[in-house]
């Protein structure tokens, strides 16, 4: 496929994102006049309510500008990667989330790599035995993982692994690289776990199809290797699905991660989220609930794109004929 | 068991097939069969769908699906193949032993590139180890299959032909030089021209390797055509094993007869197709008796009694029919009658008072990106009342288009269109009542009766809908008028409660035209109405065409690639050859003497074998 094609390809897609991001970006700015009594209290959190500061804040979000001006504002605010400041800590919102985004990434990544990993391992797994006891306590895994949430999955974690056995701290981020790792094992365990069930289904659903098509019985036919079969014809074959699925898998990993990061007292962006919800603490649910829907049409995007590399009967298809 | 084995008098066949029975759990799918395969001898195992052919050459390849299994011996080369482990097999697999799949497009994986299917079966081999030399076999491999362009190995699967696809798939079969190829109807899913070329290639290739060739099919005058020996399989059980110009010559079994006249002739038109009546049982459901007795003619008490085994009668020859002594000379005798020419078609001149006119009728489609394809380009074409008219073409030449215009499922982007005198192009610009009227006029037949008849509503339900639909009557549909239309197409009564998913596949064809018949019209456009169904229902669903034109005096627009069907029902014929008729004129004419070198590929990609209609 010619470079060109792939760029109109994402050039269409943006097209679509950015009217998506900006009803979201309304959505969020509107949070204020939503959230009940007058936005001036709701901005003015815990400071004293002097004439002075409240004029302040007038001044500062254009409260007496017609509303939409408002929003614009806020906007070309927003684009130039100014979130407001924090109720509580007086400090830009940006830099609050910076310092939360670190344990928040390490987290998602970790239990990406583990749900995408473990997941197709055992979904192929199962699909190879299909019928087997072992088959079915793959199956079983998934159906419990899907069906206990992740804190719960977690608390159960932290008592047995952390609590019981010593073998995993349980508090704390952790600093450098390895040390990070350790510390956040658990926590994307739990993670993974309960989202790991969907990949671990459709993968086993896929390769067990897969497995009866006309060309892997044409490659047993030809007497091709069991590990050509697998990887080349099988997996491959079978992890278009998954990659389709894959924006829903990472998006219920980072909503996932909210919960996780309250049970395991991380403190990431889920929790910062929680935090700045229980205080009212409206710019910052502004700037992490922004952050997370850019994240999440992100993803999508790429999603599309990924698919539409992998599955040349898509790429060809939109240049050629 | 029976443990004959029809083998040329060598002692050491390549493959020896043995005992093998097939069974899905309880269900048996085939009894015990015996083949024999000589080096670099052409066998074929024929039979219509559902006959076990694949599961069989599957069973020897050792790649049953799973929950199939199977008993008896496969030895290739003194090696016996059945108690082989998976990864001894793999040994065999590809280096020995090969086998095509039925179906060409979906035998490649879709996210490999063509050539690297090739590609990958070389990999183990030292001289092939850098890239380089393999690309270099490769395209030697592409080229013994006839495919010279050198974009072909770079593309994906979805992007060639299925010829293509046939050919790519078969390089890469043969890449590690098997002494034994099993081709499992390598041609049945192309087209007409397609389908000879293939056949053509394996038969080149096998001679030139001095390879084994197990062919598949169901088309019997191909497997004459092109194999030494010929294993007629019916309902999972051997019927009749022997030389292929001898069982040609002379069938000794009363299916592979009815078979071969079954299949309809393309050099002569014959009054009325022998026709096998029913259809092809399930080999669990004849178990312990002659799996044709249902269908004889020549059944008897001993028929039922046990199965018959398969035994020797002639040097070379088996059959496993009891009474052949006894029967033989009506055999024969049938034979000959069947071949019997009918008499000239009435050749029509008139063009005036034609039924349907079709002129310059041009019908475009929106291409992606925008591009129009011309599907059907500046067509004209005329059917007389009671005419018969064949329009001949390959997948892709608009004939399908054509037919859907005519009946209003397409509106044409030019030209004009006239049913009955009613100008009928464009069915949304027609007054209200010529509508009804053209709809009354003109009915089709589909080639998946399946999909047109709605799976919830029974058979009865289906005609009496289509018979309040005629003419307006309210006391139209009784149950007497759906009686006589299912008699009319050789049903009786009783499939009035009878829903689609349990009829066979002629029997949904027959309600499809009895459906079609209910609105009395006075033409059928029939779009491949019995390419779906299997030779021995194909002959008695073209009897029942035949007859009720007679009867009713319907004329037929007969859409079809196969030229010996055309050749039986039709009195002229239109080709179509990338959307614009290339030659018209009657049957016999445009069959024995085709002027257009279209006309001549489809001919010439005819199956014939040299001693064609020796009695
Ligand atoms: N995977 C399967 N599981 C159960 N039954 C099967 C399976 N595959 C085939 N059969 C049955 O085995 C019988 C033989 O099937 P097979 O595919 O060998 O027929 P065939 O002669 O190749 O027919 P066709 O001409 O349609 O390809 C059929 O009755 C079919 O329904
Ligand atoms: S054994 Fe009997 S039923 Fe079977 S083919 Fe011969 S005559 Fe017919
Ligand atoms: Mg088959």
């Amino acid at each position: 496929m010619t470079g060109s094609g792939v760029v109109v390809f994402v050039m269409r897609r943006f097209a679509v994102a950015v009217p998506l991001l900006l009803i979201i970006s309304f959505g969020v700015f509107a949070l204020v006049h939503i959230a009940p009594g007058d936005p001036v209290r709701s901005l003015l959190g815990a400071r004293a309510s002097d004439p002075a500061t409240l004029a302040a804040i007038r001044e500062h979000y254009h409260l007496d500008d017609p509303f939409l001006i408002q929003y614009f504002k806020w906007l070309s605010k927003v684009v130039q990667g100014d979130l407001g400041v924090s109720i509580l800590g007086n400090r830009a919102v940006t830099s609050t989330i910076a310092d939360r985004l670190g344990v928040t990434i390490f987290l998602s990544l970790m239990s990406a790599v583990l749900v995408l990993g473990l997941g197709v391992v055992l979904g192929a797994v199962g699909a190879f035995r299909r019928g087997t006891r072992l088959d079915r306590a793959v199956v079983m895994f998934g159906v419990f993982g899907i069906s206990s949430p992740a804190f719960v999955t977690g608390i159960f974690l932290l008592y047995f692994f952390g609590a019981l056995l010593h073998w995993f701290p349980i508090f704390g981020p952790g600093t450098g690289f390895l040390n990070r790792a350790w510390h956040l094992t658990l926590p994307a365990l739990a993670l993974a776990i309960s989202v790991m069930a969907i990949v671990i289904k459709i993968t086993r659903a896929a390769m067990i199809e897969e497995l009866d098509r006309d060309y892997v019985t044409f490659a047993r036919a030809r007497g091709l290797s069991s590990r050509r079969i697998t990887f080349a014809y099988v997996l491959r074959n079978a992890l278009i699905p998954v990659v389709t699925a894959a924006g829903l898998i990472v998006v219920g990993i980072v909503s996932g991660a909210i919960y996780v990061e309250v049970t395991f007292s991380l403190p990431g962006l889920g929790a910062l989220t929680i935090d700045a919800v229980q205080k009212r603490d409206i710019p910052t649910i502004q700037g992490t609930t922004l952050l997370f829907s850019v994240f999440v049409v992100l993803v999508n995007l790429a999603t599309d794109v990924i698919y539409m590399l992998i599955d040349p009967r898509i790429r060809f298809g939109r240049v050629e004929s | 068991m029976n443990t004959h084995v029809a083998s040329t008098g060598h002692e050491n066949p390549l493959l020896r097939v043995e005992g093998l029975a097939i069974s899905h759990g309880a269900v048996p799918i085939t009894t015990p069969l015996s083949i024999a395969v000589e080096r670099g001898e052409t066998i074929a195992i024929v039979g219509e769908s559902g006959s076990g052919k694949s599961l069989t050459a599957r069973a020897i390849a050792g790649i049953l699906p799973p929950g199939i299994n199977a008993t008896g011996t496969v030895t290739l080369d003194g090696i016996s193949l059945m108690g082989l482990s998976e990864t001894e097999l793999r040994k065999i697999r590809g280096f020995r032993v090969s086998m095509l799949m039925q179906d060409p497009f979906t035998m490649l994986n879709p996210l490999m590139r063509g050539g690297d299917h090739i590609d990958e079966m070389l990999r183990g081999r030292p001289e092939f180890a850098s890239r380089a030399p393999r690309a270099a076999e490769v395209k030697r491999r592409l080229a013994e299959v006839g495919i010279v362009e050198d974009d072909v190995a770079r593309r994906m699967p979805f992007q060639l032909s299925g010829g293509m696809c046939q050919r790519v798939a078969l390089a890469a079969a043969l890449a590690r030089d098997p002494e034994l190829l099993i081709a499992d109807e390598p041609s049945t899913a192309l087209d007409v021209t397609t389908q000879a070329e293939i056949i053509r290639l394996l038969r080149r290739i096998q001679r030139e390797r001095h390879m084994s060739l197990i062919l598949i099919t169901h088309n019997l005058r191909l497997a004459f055509s092109t194999c030494e020996r010929i294993y007629v399989l019916y309902a999972g059980s051997l019927l009749e094993v022997g030389d292929a110009a001898a069982v040609e010559r002379q069938p000794y079994h009363p299916y592979t007869l009815g078979l071969l006249l079954s299949e309809p002739p393309a050099d002569i038109r014959v009054p009325r197709l022998v026709a096998i009546r029913g259809s092809v049982p399930q080999a669990a459901d004849v178990v312990g008796r002659c799996g044709f007795a249902d269908r004889c003619d020549w059944a008897k008490q001993i028929c039922r009694a046990g199965k018959p085994p398969l035994v020797a009668r002639d040097i070379g020859r088996l059959t496993a029919c009891v009474r052949q002594d006894e029967i033989q000379c009506e055999l024969d005798a049938l034979r000959t009658a069947a071949l019997c020419a009918a008499p000239a078609t009435p050749r029509r001149d008139e063009t005036e008072g034609a039924l349907v006119r079709i002129d310059a009728l041009v019908k475009t489609f929106d291409g992606p990106r925008g591009h129009p394809i011309c599907a059907v380009k500046h067509v004209s074409l005329r059917i007389m009342p009671g005419e018969s008219v064949g329009l001949v073409g390959e997948s892709g030449s608009g004939k399908t288009t054509l037919g859907r215009c005519l009946v209003g499922l397409e509106t044409p982007t030019a030209g004009d269109i006239r049913i009955d005198g009613i100008a009928a192009a464009d069915f949304g610009a027609m007054a209200k009542a010529d509508r009804a009227r053209v709809r009354r006029t003109i009915q089709m037949i589909f080639q998946d009766p399946y999909s047109t008849l709605n799976p919830r509503h029974s058979v009865g339900q289906a005609l009496s809908e289509a018979l309040r639909a005629s003419a307006g009557a309210a006391s139209a549909s009784t149950p007497e008028r759906i009686a006589a239309l299912l008699a009319d197409v050789g049903l009786s009564a009783a499939y009035a409660t009878r829903r689609p998913a349990s009829l066979s596949g002629g029997e949904r064809q027959r309600v499809a035209i009895a459906r079609a018949l209910a609105v009395k019209p006075a033409i059928l456009v029939c779009d491949e109405p019995v390419s779906a169904l299997d030779v021995s229902v194909q002959a008695q669903v073209l009897n029942l065409f035949k007859r009720l034109q007679a009867e009713h005096g319907l004329s037929y627009l007969f859409i079809t690639h196969d030229l010996a069907v055309v050749r039986q029902i039709a009195e002229r014929i239109y080709v179509l050859y990338l959307g614009e008729i290339v030659e018209e004129g009657p049957t016999e004419r445009v069959i024995d003497d085709p002027q257009h070198p279209y006309t001549r590929r489809l001919v010439e990609s005819i199956p014939r074998s040299a001693n064609q209609h020796a009695p």
